[in-house]
């Protein structure tokens, strides 16, 4: 605990100087987006790689935070600082009433998979035909820099603001590891009938579970909000958020603290020089992401961290598992 | 403490427990034997929660707890193990105990104390650090054991925790469930050894194609013409009369 508390300050401390040693404004942006599918992945990296519940419908939350916070800050002169609570809670929400149908009525592996899929696409047709989103047309948030308004005309600010989200993600990832609650969790990820014989809640934790996973998301969603001054409901509700929210673990590792960072920064490292490659073509980065899902799947279904965990005791331990 | 009364289940048309009434005295170590496919574990996941019996009653320190989700059962302070093991394979020894342990102690660092000083107990010591994936199966139904004594019950449910180890390690099982017990906590045990159900149980329930059809002592029951006919079929008591034996695994 006390090591990965130090590994997390420590690489917040080094994120902390890229506004300031990275000079070139492409590359600075290039890990503010990587930060960003990072917090996205670590939201979807409690339920699916910490609480066995794979969701592929991650952009219900991300997109009800965006709208949340878009909508309340557009129609309702909210600050966008207090809509973005609100804008977690609204996400959470979402969650509960998603993990409360699905749990409470079994569903599990690829039937709650769909569920979150389906669910994902309602949102996205409603935001299609309400009037409140600006339908198919889109929300544009009035342009009107000023920290107060969480607008930055240099763009340093939002680098903090979404590092800032990455470290609130690692820290309660770090919390859950050590909780009783991340403990019930995992139990239940592992086996469900032996967790409930040893006194565990399985509803109760999944849906506590899918409510944080999707304040979360939704956190990441009420940022993009305010980085892009613009929703349309392919943005917020299509399937392009939901597959990197899921892929960026998978690459990473699941269910491991640090597995999200490194996934969404392997991830668009691969998708940049894939561009350098084969230039701007439309799809290139779904194919890409396809492609990059079976092989995980099927050559490293640890991830990442896990390749390089299991790799560094080999070298260290000699032949001792981490 | 715990008293069974009318409880059927069946499973489509077959009939895997019938009008079964039994209880546990407090303080006591019961064994429920019986032939393969009697009902034995089919009676226990009735008791624990898991399945819903389709008629009677099950009361546990006095209350009427047939129809209460599992987990409830076991904050009531009953626990069971599973026969065909059920271990969070990707867990070390040590955090599936503490899952267990959490029950009644919040507190991480409680709950991976009491995991390890448990583990100790049961003769784990030196594998808390073990994926319990790698376990073996002897291992395996001691880490059922560990976890379902972690949650303190007030009465542990043990499942053919003997099954497939060697004698030593039987006689090992047989002095911790004997420790258990004088630690306080009742026990209800499902087991085929023989030998460790004589040396443990001062009760035994027969069960044999879902009908209880005897109880008494170890050695009573080892007498009954009843009992050997369920285990040895029809007519093996009188072929088997005057000699000595009784009840082996069937
Ligand atoms: N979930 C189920 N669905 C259908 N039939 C079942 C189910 N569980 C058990 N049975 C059947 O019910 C009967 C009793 O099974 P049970 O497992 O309770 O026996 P048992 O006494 O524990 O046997 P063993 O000593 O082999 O463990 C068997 O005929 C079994 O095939
Ligand atoms: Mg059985």
């Amino acid at each position: 605990m006390r090591r990965q508390l130090l590994a997390i300050v420590a690489f917040l401390a080094a994120m902390a100087l890229v506004p300031h040693l990275v000079g070139s404004e492409f590359w600075r942006n290039w890990v503010m987006m990587a930060l960003f599918y990072a917090l996205l992945g670590q939201a979807w990296n409690i339920l699916g790689g910490y609480g066995g519940q794979f969701s592929f419908g991650h952009a219900a939350f991300f997109g009800t935070g965006a709208y949340c916070s878009a909508i309340l800050h557009v129609h309702y002169g909210v600050n966008p600082w207090i809509a973005l609570p609100a804008a977690g809670m609204a996400a959470g929400l979402v969650g509960a009433f998603i993990g409360f149908l699905s749990f409470r009525y079994g569903l599990r592996g690829s039937y709650f998979a769909l569920v979150t899929l389906a669910f994902a696409e309602v949102l996205r047709i409603l935001a299609n035909t309400v009037p409140i989103t600006g339908k198919g047309v889109g929300l544009l948030i009035p342009l009107d820099p000023g920290a107060a308004n969480m607008q930055f005309a240099d763009r340093t600010g939002y680098f903090y603001l979404i590092l800032a989200f990455v470290g609130l993600a690692l820290l309660l990832t770090l919390w859950l590891e050590h909780s009783r609650f991340g403990a019930r969790l995992v139990a239940v990820r592992e086996n469900e009938d032996a967790a409930r014989a040893l006194g565990v809640d399985v509803f109760r934790t999944k849906l506590a579970a899918i409510t944080l996973s999707g304040a979360l998301a939704g956190l990441g969603g009420s940022y993009y909000a305010q980085l892009f001054l613009y929703l349309d409901p392919g943005i917020a509700y299509g399937p392009a958020i939901s597959v990197e929210a899921l892929l960026v673990p998978i690459v990473g590792g699941m269910g491991t603290l640090f597995g999200p960072l490194l996934g969404s920064f392997a991830l668009h490292g691969v998708s940049e020089l894939a561009k350098l490659a084969f230039g701007e073509a439309a799809g290139l980065d779904l194919a890409l992401y396809g492609v990059l899902l079976v092989l995980m799947v099927m050559f490293m279904p640890n991830g990442l961290f896990g390749m390089g965990r299991t790799t560094l005791a080999r070298l260290l331990g000699g032949g001792r598992d981490a | 403490m715990l008293e069974v009364e009318g409880v059927s289940k069946s499973f489509g048309g077959l009939r895997a427990v019938a009008d079964v009434t039994m209880r546990v005295e407090e303080g006591s170590i019961t064994a429920l034997i019986g032939p393969n496919g009697a009902g034995k574990t089919t009676l226990f996941a009735t008791i624990s929660g898991f399945l819903r019996p389709d008629a009677g009653r099950v009361r546990f320190l006095g209350r009427d707890i047939a129809g209460l989700p599992p987990e409830r059962i076991c904050r009531l302070g009953l626990a069971r193990t599973f026969q065909i093991v059920q271990p969070f394979a990707g867990l070390s020894v040590r955090e599936n105990i503490a899952v267990g342990a959490h029950l009644h102690r919040p507190g991480r660092a409680q709950a991976l104390a009491h995991a390890e000083l448990i583990g100790r107990q049961i003769g784990m010591g030196r594998m808390l650090d073990q994926p319990a994936g790698a376990l073996t199966i002897a291992g395996r139904k001691r880490l059922e054991l560990a976890r379902a004594l972690a949650t303190d019950p007030k009465l542990l449910l043990l499942d053919e925790v003997m099954a497939g180890l060697n004698p030593t390690e039987i006689e090992e099982i047989v002095t911790v469930v004997r420790r258990i017990r004088l630690a306080g906590v009742t026990i209800l045990l499902i087991e085929h050894v023989m030998q460790a159900v004589v040396s443990l149980a001062e009760t035994t329930w027969v069960l044999s194609d879902g009908v209880l059809i005897a109880r008494g002592s170890p050695a009573e029951i080892a007498a009954d013409p009843k009992v050997v006919e369920a285990y040895l079929g029809r007519g093996a008591a009188a072929r088997l009369a005057g000699r000595e034996g009784g009840a082996a695994r069937a």
